[in-house]
């Protein structure tokens, strides 16, 4: 009944030695979603890869219409109808929103780039998207990142393609970007162009796919009807053992003495905050995006200090005395804020310790904590899978012990399994005695991490709830008028 | 009629206003420029003096037609991620390339102007094969191909040889009006760089391989041919600026390049003007502005007589602190 428009065959690739795929088969028809997921390292981002031509297999054959196709060049890959939005954002940011659609395939009349009818094509993608808050002419530089993704998206629909990737489309967004992204997904799909979907999002992977394929290790563990697959069913194939409940229990005993309290702080983006964070409490913050939860994380750190209000027990007016006071952040943006690429995990995970001459912990039980185990400590941080680069950084602030942990978005692009290891492990620590903030897009996570909510709304704190908070409940504080 | 004609180029004039208007470094040279400008006249005027004669301006352009041309080449290079050192030495050679084709004869410019033309587009393809294919860092690469045009100059010349005919040395001498022909070719040189990086696809991937050559490699850019192309227009530009000096000095010169230190000087102009070394951001309108800065400045220690040492520490605190401003501007 459906034609297959994509037919991958026995894909194998190594890395220096290292078997990443073994095998693995992959098929696609048109207007279908078909989902792929796998712990993190299970190798879908190199999979996807290559079919988008970024590497070349080892082994195997990829068919598109029947025809077999050989890509030497991501380039090609785009001819032969393939569209690709990349895990890791790949974007120019000095460049502006509509350079950044059209890169590689600028529209020219008469020999000459004509911006104005790249610039027009880019406002209707945007406009078809939803997107409102920028527009074709802004500077990628100066989007949030949730924004940014947008752009990619705006991408991989300019070029019409009959196959589509998105490898963690939803990652950075916030449920209802989510959504706007899902439908974008089916309309897509109505259309007649096959879609590889890879997400950790099971919900949302039960939701919108035809059919599931799930990776392990390399190798293909199934391919099912999505309609025959349920989320422990999913949980078991990919990581191989039952996962009975997503969050740990919260702490019987009240939260302890206040750690870090503000009154009235504000700066250009944020206004008459009050916040205290206790002891052995997880705090979430929710808010929509742009409402200023990780200004807020950046004030507190001393990325982005406060200009105005008291802070106990100091107000850091830099990153250097925000650590010194035991403060710790984890960044949303690990590429461009968080990870030293070229250099080895150990030397990532020891970062902050190293620089302010803490004790150091031992490297391989550090690792083991944050579920990053089986990895070399000489490894390079840019050749690890995107939920393994999340690991280390949070691997970071666990050695350096702070006495604060603020955390934004800490289980994006995370599989299951290490969710959970990170849940338990965020308990842990506020057991410890350390007072965490979270921020998380992902309101079931933060609803259930939580101790108590505290709800943002244009950069100012628009109330709090207590655990157990319904989701209705805090989507209608944080978009209240 | 008149008003059809409005609306068209409306919008073209529009669109260079607001980029350059968006070009905030490149705002910054020219702010730098105009009180540099009137530091100097304020100088001359307490000593009885006048600064920016129309002969000073005149000297101006010219001495800095040359750099100018050079420092444009070197803006596409940086810009594209890459680097050029060759230049100097480049120059050099196409100086007596010309000269020796010339051999003094009328007839033999054109030929003469084709063979530079030949011999640095051979130049920038090297250094751009070296860099794109070899994977050798463009400062290694274009120092490698610098020594080899050095190796060649040592060996064939000890001094100046061949001669230009008299109607070659208008290209140096002569003046439309006020400007000097050098300066007009100047100004050709950096709006057509302007308009390749503004107007053409391969501007657009120019900045975008500087940018991040894995992202553009990802969006279906072949970022090596990219690589190649800017290393060839940026020969090319030393090959003009070789022919404008050769037209100067009557000659070609072996060492012309050199001791007018085309290389370093083109690229602190072209950071002056507040490209990012590492590639991706900035353009000509800075680089403009960085070689007029620089000529100025220059103007006013002839005027003033100061010694080359003081020159020279001058020089290089306005480099150094260039820099500095240009970062916190960034991050500000
Ligand atoms: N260029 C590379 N060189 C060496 N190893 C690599 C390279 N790219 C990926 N790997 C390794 O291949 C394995 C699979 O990585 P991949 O990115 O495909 O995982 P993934 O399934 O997409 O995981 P995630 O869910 O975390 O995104 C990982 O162990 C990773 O470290
Ligand atoms: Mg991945």
């Amino acid at each position: 009944m459906h034609d297959c428009v994509l037919k991958m065959t026995g894909i194998t690739k190594s890395f220096q030695g290292v078997r990443v795929l073994d095998g693995v088969d992959l098929e696609a028809s048109a207007g279908e979603v078909h989902a792929v997921v796998g712990e993190n390292g299970a190798g879908k981002s190199t999979l996807m890869k290559i079919l988008a031509g970024a590497h070349a297999p080892d082994g195997g054959s990829v068919e598109i219409d029947g025809r077999t196709v050989v890509f030497g060049h991501p380039v090609q890959a785009q001819r032969a109808g393939v569209a690709i939005m990349h895990q890791e954002l790949s974007l120019l940011p000095e460049r502006t929103v509509a350079e950044n659609v059209f890169l590689g395939r600028e529209p020219v009349r008469r020999g000459l780039v004509d911006r104005a009818a790249m610039e027009s094509a880019t406002a209707e993608l945007l406009d078809s998207v939803g997107e409102e808050s920028f527009g074709p002419r802004d500077l990628v530089r100066r989007l949030p990142v949730a924004r940014r993704q947008v752009v990619e998206i705006a991408k991989a629909l300019s070029l019409n393609a009959r196959i589509v990737v998105m490898d963690e489309p939803t990652a950075a967004l916030a449920e209802h970007e989510a959504e706007l992204l899902h439908t974008l997904v089916r309309r897509l799909a109505s259309r007649g162009i096959a879609i590889l979907y890879v997400s950790h999002r099971l919900r949302e992977i039960l939701d919108l796919a035809d059919r599931i394929t799930v990776l392990k290790d390399g190798s293909r563990v199934t391919t099912a009807d999505a309609s025959t697959m349920d989320a422990p069913t999913l949980v078991r194939l990919m990581i191989g053992r039952e996962l009975d409940s997503y969050y740990p229990p919260r702490a019987a005993e009240p939260p302890g003495p206040v750690k870090l309290s503000v009154r009235g702080g504000g700066n250009a983006r944020l206004r008459g905050i009050d916040l205290d964070l206790r002891a052995g409490e997880i705090v979430g913050l929710a808010g929509l995006q742009g409402s200023g939860r990780t200004e807020l994380a950046k004030a507190l750190f001393g990325a982005a200090p406060f200009t105005s209000g008291e802070m106990t027990p100091c107000r850091p007016c830099s990153v250097r005395e925000g650590i010194a006071a035991g403060i710790g952040l984890v960044t949303e943006d690990r590429k461009a804020e968080g990870l030293l690429l070229n250099q080895p995990v150990r030397d990532n995970a020891l970062l902050v310790t190293r620089a302010t001459r803490m004790r150091r912990p031992g490297i391989e039980r550090l690792l083991e904590r944050v579920g990053l185990g089986p990895l070399r400590p000489t490894q390079e941080v840019r050749l690890l899978s995107g939920g393994n680069q999340q690991k280390v950084v949070l691997a970071r602030w666990v050695a350096a012990a702070p006495r604060v942990l603020l955390l934004d978005e800490p289980t994006r692009g995370v599989d299951v399994g290490a969710k959970a290891a990170i849940h338990e492990l965020t308990r842990e620590l506020a057991r410890d005695g350390t007072a965490v903030l979270m921020i998380s897009s992902e309101l079931p996570e933060l609803i259930g991490m939580s101790d108590r909510i505290v709800v943002l709304r244009d950069g100012r704190i628009a109330g709090a709830l207590p655990a157990g908070s319904t989701e209705e409940s805090v989507m209608r504080l944080a978009a209240a008028s | 009629m008149t008003q059809q004609l409005d609306l068209r180029r409306l919008p073209a004039v529009g669109s260079f206003l607001r980029r350059l208007s968006a070009d905030r470094p490149a705002r910054a040279v020219y702010v730098a420029l105009a009180l540099l400008i009137v530091v100097g006249w304020l100088l001359f005027a307490l000593d009885g003096g006048r600064f920016l004669s129309q002969e000073n301006i005149v000297g101006i352009q010219q001495r800095s037609a040359a750099l100018g041309i050079v420092a444009v080449g070197q803006t596409l290079v940086i810009l594209a991620g890459s680097l050029d050192l060759s230049v100097a030495y480049l120059i050099s050679l196409t100086t007596l390339v010309a000269a020796e084709t010339m051999g003094g004869a009328d007839a033999g410019v054109p030929v003469a102007v084709a063979a530079v033309l030949a011999v640095s587009a051979t130049a920038g393809l090297v250094n751009g094969l070296i860099v794109t294919r070899l994977r050798v860092h463009a400062f290694i690469a274009t120092l490698g191909v610098a020594l080899v045009i050095r190796g060649v100059l040592d060996d064939r010349y000890d001094g100046p040889a061949g001669s230009v005919p008299e109607s070659f040395q208008h290209l140096g001498y002569d003046r439309v009006g006020p400007l000097p022909v050098s300066a007009l070719l100047w100004a050709a040189v950096a709006a057509s760089a302007w308009f390749l990086l503004s107007r053409t696809r391969l501007g657009c991937r120019i900045y975008a391989v500087g940018g991040d050559a894995e992202v553009a490699r990802l969006s279906g850019v072949r970022g090596e041919r990219v690589v190649v192309a800017a290393h060839v227009l940026c020969s090319l530009c030393a090959g003009i600026a070789g022919l404008l000096l050769a037209s100067r000095l009557g000659a070609g010169a072996p060492t012309v390049g050199t001791d007018g230190g085309y290389d370093l000087e083109s690229i602190a102009a072209v950071v002056i003007g507040g490209t990012a070394l590492a590639g991706g951001r900035g353009g000509v309108a800075g680089t403009v502005g960085g070689v007029l800065l620089l000529a100025v400045l220059d103007s006013i220690f002839n005027q003033l007589e100061v010694d080359s040492f003081a020159k020279d520490v001058v020089r290089g605190v306005v480099l150094v602190a260039a820099l500095a401003i240009h970062a916190r501007r960034r991050t500000a």
